[in-house]
């Protein structure tokens, strides 16, 4: 029944994907409420599947890689649909729905759903910490979503050459200015997972809290050169892109390091 | 009931011919003498055209004769002339409201022009029931064909291909600082179309100061001394340039200072000086983002074909209308020629 969820949820990205393509390609305008809603019934989905696991769990739904991954794409979704009007640029929802289907789509393929050797006990810091370093990691691959189109806008003004995209893509500062909203929001959130770590129960793994620090130092070095202007909003944006991608990488590593050697 | 279109417009007549029939007759004058038992006259400068019903049907010839005794000097000119009747009249109005029939594809101006034609001719109620549905249906094309396709995408003309990629870059132009350098026409229409997108701040600087006061005050602006231009790019988003100097006046090498203090707000450079006020290289720079003449004209043109490409599926969904139009008005033209003027009102 779970699984059936996710499928259902995949589909509703699946569909948001390619009435984007299919609008891309046959010049017709993007609308914003389509992904909106495509997104929405997903991420209804979503959290049924994850409700439904963290019942049979009787914890956050955190034990494997498999969950790993589609907390992850809820995260994403979740931040998309919080974030408000404002920030929800035109067209975010079109780059939005790829990314998360992806996700999904490699988590349901892959052989990763593997129960956790380790009956795993129920910690309310252990499962904060995680929950929310998930929604920080979900702030994170939106940034990197802006980033992705700042980068496809910005090339497009600097070489004259205009694309039909170009049309619907939000403008470079608006852009700029959510790109770096989510990376703040993103950069709490995941400070907050990372102190509540302390407060777990069991001792703290030395290789976690090492990849983990890495990856938060990496967002507060983008952040702090972006507030002294030490670096054009391109190479932000680039950064942004690179820095999910190795936090992902990272988290991907952490989650299978904790089940090859679950002690 | 038959309906029918008698006009002329950018594709059959000259402007010299259009203006001669532009305004010299009233709807009424059709109803009275022309014998239309409905009358529209929608007068643009590209078109004339009369739309109209009638009991029996009227000669073309008929019709403009009436057109032509409104006008002081009776000039011949009837091969100018076109004429639709019954589902072609309906789909040369559904062509011309959705911005197919314009001189320049997709323009949306029209479709004001044809609501406050159509408005003006209900009230004074030359417009009855069936040019009521036609011009109703028309309307609702002209959504349909702007909300599903990107017939209207795209800036096709110098000016506004400034625009639109003014907001591409900063969205918001209202808090934006504007420097015209050289206080030539091309500029003074550039800023006047920014000046329409809420831009307040506007600078004017020119070799002579007297004409950079003149520009800045019919920009509402102010004028800059030419020697003090260079300082006002650290504060500045978008500069204007079309001076007439041989030599390009911005640099790289002048710029880079310049850039330093600007942290990372990009800067606009539409330069439309030939030969040229900017040099190239300065659009390598970060954040800085240079449009000669040459490159918002091939955007201008980009937009007309991707306009042009769209033709298709826009008279797709107008060939949808026109069918089911024509199926409705089959057995509906007796009860709308009763409708009252209430109904009328509430059908729209």
């Amino acid at each position: 029944m779970d699984r059936q969820l996710l499928i259902a949820s995949t589909l509703c990205f699946f569909t948001a994907l390619l009435r984007t393509l299919f609008a891309v390609r046959k010049g017709i305008p993007l609308h914003g409420r389509f992904n909106f809603f495509a997104i929405g019934l997903g991420f209804l989905f979503q959290t049924g599947f994850l409700s439904i696991r963290g019942h049979a769990l009787g914890r956050c739904p955190l034990t494997n890689l498999f969950e790993v991954f589609v907390f992850l794409a809820w995260s994403v979704a979740l931040v998309y649909l919080v974030i408000g009007p404002a920030y929800r640029l035109s067209l975010m929802g079109a780059f939005t729905a790829p990314l998360v289907f992806l996700i999904q789509i490699f988590a349901l393929l892959a052989p990763i759903d593997i129960p956790h050797p380790v009956r795993l006990p129920a910690d309310p810091w252990l499962e904060f910490h995680a929950s929310v370093s998930m929604i920080a990691y979900g702030a994170f691959a939106l940034a990197c979503v802006a980033g992705v189109m700042y980068l496809l806008q910005e090339r497009q003004l600097k070489t004259h050459k205009i694309h039909s995209i170009f049309y619907h893509l939000p403008p470079l500062t608006n852009l700029f200015s959510a790109l770096t909203r989510l990376l703040w929001l993103g950069f709490a959130l995941y400070t907050a997972g990372l102190v509540s770590g302390f407060f777990t129960g069991g001792p703290l793994p030395r290789l976690k809290m090492t990849c983990a620090f890495v990856v938060w130092i990496f967002y507060g070095t983008i952040l702090q050169v972006r507030h002294l202007h030490r670096l054009a909003p391109r190479r932000v944006a680039t950064l942004c892109i690179l820095a999910f991608s190795a936090a992902v990488s990272v988290l991907w590593a952490i989650n299978f390091v904790s089940q090859t050697h679950p002690t | 009931m038959n309906l029918f279109c008698v006009g002329l417009s950018h594709h059959t007549a000259n402007v010299e011919t259009r203006e001669r029939y532009a305004g010299v007759c009233s709807e009424r004058a059709l109803q009275s003498a022309g014998g239309c038992t409905e009358a529209l006259l929608l007068a643009t400068c590209n078109r004339v055209e009369l739309y109209g019903s009638a009991e029996q049907p009227i000669a073309t010839g008929e019709l403009l004769r009436v057109l032509q005794k409104c006008r002081a000097d009776e000039v011949e000119n009837t091969e100018a002339f076109y004429r639709y009747d019954g589902e072609a009249c309906a789909r040369h109005l559904f062509r011309v409201v959705a911005g197919l029939d314009s001189m320049v594809i997709g323009e949306t101006e029209i479709l004001g022009q044809v609501k406050k034609a159509y408005e003006g001719a209900r009230e004074s109620g030359s417009a009855g029931p069936l040019l009521h549905r036609v011009f109703q249906r028309a309307f609702r094309v002209a959504k349909q064909v702007r909300s599903t396709t990107d017939i209207t995408r795209g800036a096709v003309s110098v000016g506004s291909v400034a625009v639109e990629l003014a907001v591409k870059i900063f969205g918001d132009l209202r808090e934006r600082k504007v420097l015209i350098l050289g206080a030539g026409e091309t500029s003074e229409r550039t800023v006047r179309a920014l000046n329409s997108r809420g831009v307040t701040d506007i600078r004017v600087s020119n070799r002579s100061r007297e004409r950079a006061e003149k520009l800045a005050t019919l920009v509402q602006g102010r004028a800059v001394s030419f020697d003090q231009w260079t300082a006002q790019c650290g504060e500045i988003d978008i500069l204007i340039s079309s001076t007439s100097a041989d030599e390009p006046l911005l640099t790289p090498a002048l710029l880079e200072p310049m850039l330093r203090v600007r942290a990372d707000r990009p800067l606009f450079i539409i330069d439309i000086a030939v030969p040229r006020d900017v040099a190239p290289e300065v659009n390598d720079m970060e954040g800085v983002y240079l449009y000669d003449i040459d490159s918002l004209q091939a955007i201008a043109e980009q937009s007309l074909a991707m306009r042009r490409q769209q033709l298709a599926a826009a008279e797709k969904i107008i060939a949808e209308h026109v069918e089911d139009f024509s199926a409705r008005l089959g057995g509906a033209d007796t009860r709308a020629a009763s409708l009252s003027p209430r109904a009328l009102a509430s059908e729209s």
